[in-house]
């Protein structure tokens, strides 16, 4: 679904990011690891098409085609879709026309709220004066009137208490599962995902298939997720890039 | 003739030249006088279609459903007056000197006859307009619409208005000024002398409409006595000449409180020279003067001031103003003035083009370019509009998107 060949990407003319390759199949769930200023946020916003990220290098491939140069609204409507760590403030844009507009009318904003206990942040300002978990809720809401193929999720649990967590984890594994149970069912029907994690609580809540670290700019090494968080856990990012060199 | 008028009528005679403080100097001669006679309007709802959807423009409707009376003044002639709600007093200002002697008093109290050139030709020119009053007590349950209409190429309105809201009353104003259509040409010069006593409370909300070559002069002057409050809206998002307006609250009562604000669109000829000011003149006054313009290629200047004079007084004052076009400009003034010294008074003042994070933010979501843009345009000045009529704000709306998107 998503193939990432031979990535450089420049912000303000300083390279961010160089040499990467990373592939999300059709219901595949991957995990990007990496520590803080690593580039893991830069190439979510890369893939996504924020127009501060210059791709100088290498190509990006979604669903077989190149949208290395499309604009971001051109890669929404071909099925990509973000959840922002730190969105914007769309002071006087109220929640319910926003997630109203982004469903086409096809949904109804009360019922999608319903669901993420968003109701009484309906007729707020998006973003403007939400908490942590108050925003992860709504980049959720927004997500899940837009109904996108491949979920780009940046630290979906960063700044959320537990509660919010449970929330946040269980209406993610809703999203990208649809209800299927079936493993195989899931890496044909299932929604894709690239989900950028810290500390790996995410994982509790959906099946991850495989994942990646991004250290300095570039993919360090990839492997089964859960193997790689307790050696994370363990040794620190430390270890992958000495193991990287030694390569 | 007494004393106070011929002292009135030399004063004015002494500034029919002179210029005002601000805004392109209009030269008086070149406008004909507009007519003091039209014909009487019985029935709103008789007008051709054409002018009806002109005065929906502006929020006056035609039908009448839902306000508590209409006054609609044509040139310079009041052509239509009716009153649905009997607790309140409406009618034509001459009329309203002949009926009440003490109106006297009030009239040319707040505005000066020699101000500038506009104010003096007004005075000398004995301009009619409306009146309004809402006895002590009473409360309005629906706006009273009012329309100042230019009808005639090339003439100058003259208008003057006083409004008077009684003790513990509250009144709620909606004036739409607009130009007949082909009516292209012309001047609008309107005093507006605004009484808010003890108590009360005044919802004033003008939207101008104009055309391409109109030039507009409102002078409008407002006292807020005691525990009053007034609330302003002002809304200007189709192409004119140029406006410029100062309209002045005096907050004289312990704990008077004013909000303003102002929603405006320069198209590439315009120019929109808009403020407010704030005097906060008693113990414990509040002001929030609020303006939010936009750019398309035209020139705004978005000034206000606050000057503190009493103790405990609170202001705040925000220009915000967005440029769309590099053919536009915008240039935000705020000025603060503190006498005493427990005194708050803040602004924020804030100028430049629509953030691009939150163009991207919404096109991630799926949103066209466009789309996004004119959703924050709409945003943008939504912020600026508080408490005015819900199928005023749907116009309003729809006017700013099809701007936003003619971009």
């Amino acid at each position: 679904m998503l193939k990432i060949e031979n990535l450089r990407v420049e912000v303000n003319g300083k390279t961010l990011l160089h040499d990467v390759n990373l592939e999300v199949g059709r219901g595949y769930t991957n995990v990007l690891f990496g520590p803080n200023g690593a580039g893991k946020s830069a190439l979510m916003r890369t893939i996504m098409g924020f127009s501060e990220y210059k791709v100088v290098e290498g190509r990006i491939l979604f669903n077989g085609e190149d949208i290395t140069h499309l604009p971001v609204d051109e890669r929404a409507r071909r099925g990509l879709g973000i959840m922002m760590q730190r969105p914007p403030n769309m002071s006087g844009i109220k929640l319910r026309d926003l997630v109203h507009t982004v469903a086409k009318g096809e949904k109804d904003p009360e019922d999608l709220a319903e669901n993420l206990d968003m109701q009484r942040f309906l007729d707020r300002d998006v973003n403007v004066g939400f908490s942590g978990g108050e925003i992860k809720r709504s980049e959720l809401l927004q997500l899940a009137a837009q109904n996108p193929n491949l979920y780009l999720l940046d630290e979906p649990e960063s700044g959320v208490d537990l509660v919010s967590i449970g929330q946040v984890g269980t209406k993610i594994s809703e999203l990208l599962n649809r209800e299927i149970e079936c493993p195989g069912e899931r890496c044909k029907k299932g929604k894709s995902a690239l989900i950028i994690t810290h500390t790996g609580q995410i994982l509790d809540y959906v099946q991850a298939d495989r994942g990646y670290i991004l250290c300095n700019g570039t993919i360090m090494c990839s492997g089964n997720p859960l193997e790689m968080l307790e050696e994370i856990k363990k040794k620190g990012y430390e270890e992958c890039v000495k193991c990287k060199l030694m390569k | 003739m007494q004393a106070d008028e011929i002292n009135l009528k030399k004063k004015a005679e002494s500034a029919v030249g002179k210029k005002a403080a601000f805004g392109e100097d209009f030269e008086l001669g070149e406008f004909g006088e507009a007519s003091k006679i039209s014909e009487p309007i019985e029935n709103m709802k008789e007008l051709d279609e054409e002018s009806q959807r002109t005065l929906l423009q502006v929020g006056v409707l035609p039908s009448e459903e839902g306000r508590a009376g209409t006054l609609l003044m044509k040139d310079n002639a009041i052509s239509h007056t009716s009153l649905k709600d009997k607790n309140i007093e409406l009618m034509s200002t001459k009329k309203a000197m002949e009926t009440h002697e003490w109106l006297k008093d009030y009239a040319w109290k707040l505005v000066a006859v020699d101000a500038d050139k506009y104010t003096a030709k007004s005075y000398l020119e004995d301009a009619d307009g409306y009146f309004i009053r809402a006895p002590a007590g009473k409360k309005t349950v629906f706006p009273v619409q009012t329309c100042l209409m230019l009808g005639s190429k090339k003439v100058s309105q003259t208008v003057h208005n006083i409004v008077v809201v009684e003790e513990e009353a509250r009144l709620d104003i909606i004036t739409g000024c607009t130009t007949q259509k082909g009516v292209e040409e012309g001047l609008h010069l309107g005093i507006s002398e605004m009484y808010v006593k003890k108590g009360a409370t005044l919802n004033f909300t003008m939207i101008h409409n104009w055309a391409e070559n109109i030039g507009v002069r409102p002078r409008t002057v407002v006292r807020v006595e005691e525990g009053g409050t007034f609330v302003s809206n002002y809304i200007c998002l189709k192409p004119v000449r140029s406006v410029q307006s100062y309209p002045t609250v005096r907050l004289e009562g312990k704990g008077a409180v004013a909000r303003l604000s102002t929603i405006a669109i320069a198209h590439p000829g315009s120019e929109l020279d808009l403020g407010s000011r704030a005097i906060f003149n008693a113990p414990g006054t509040r002001a929030e003067l609020i303006s939010r313009t936009i750019t398309t290629g035209g020139r705004i200047i978005a000034r206000g001031e606050m000057i503190g004079n009493a103790a405990g007084a609170k202001g705040h004052l925000e220009c915000r103003g967005l440029v769309l076009s590099d053919k536009g400009s915008q240039r935000a003034i705020p000025i603060l003035e503190a006498n005493v010294a427990d005194i708050e008074l803040t602004h924020e003042a804030a100028v430049g083009k629509i953030a691009q994070d939150q163009v991207e933010y919404l096109m991630a979501r799926g949103l066209t370019e466009d789309e996004a843009v004119g959703m924050i345009v709409r945003g943008f000045l939504d912020v600026g509009i508080k408490g005015i009529p819900e199928e005023l704000r749907k116009e309003i709306e729809e006017t700013i998107t099809q701007t936003a998107l003619g971009m």
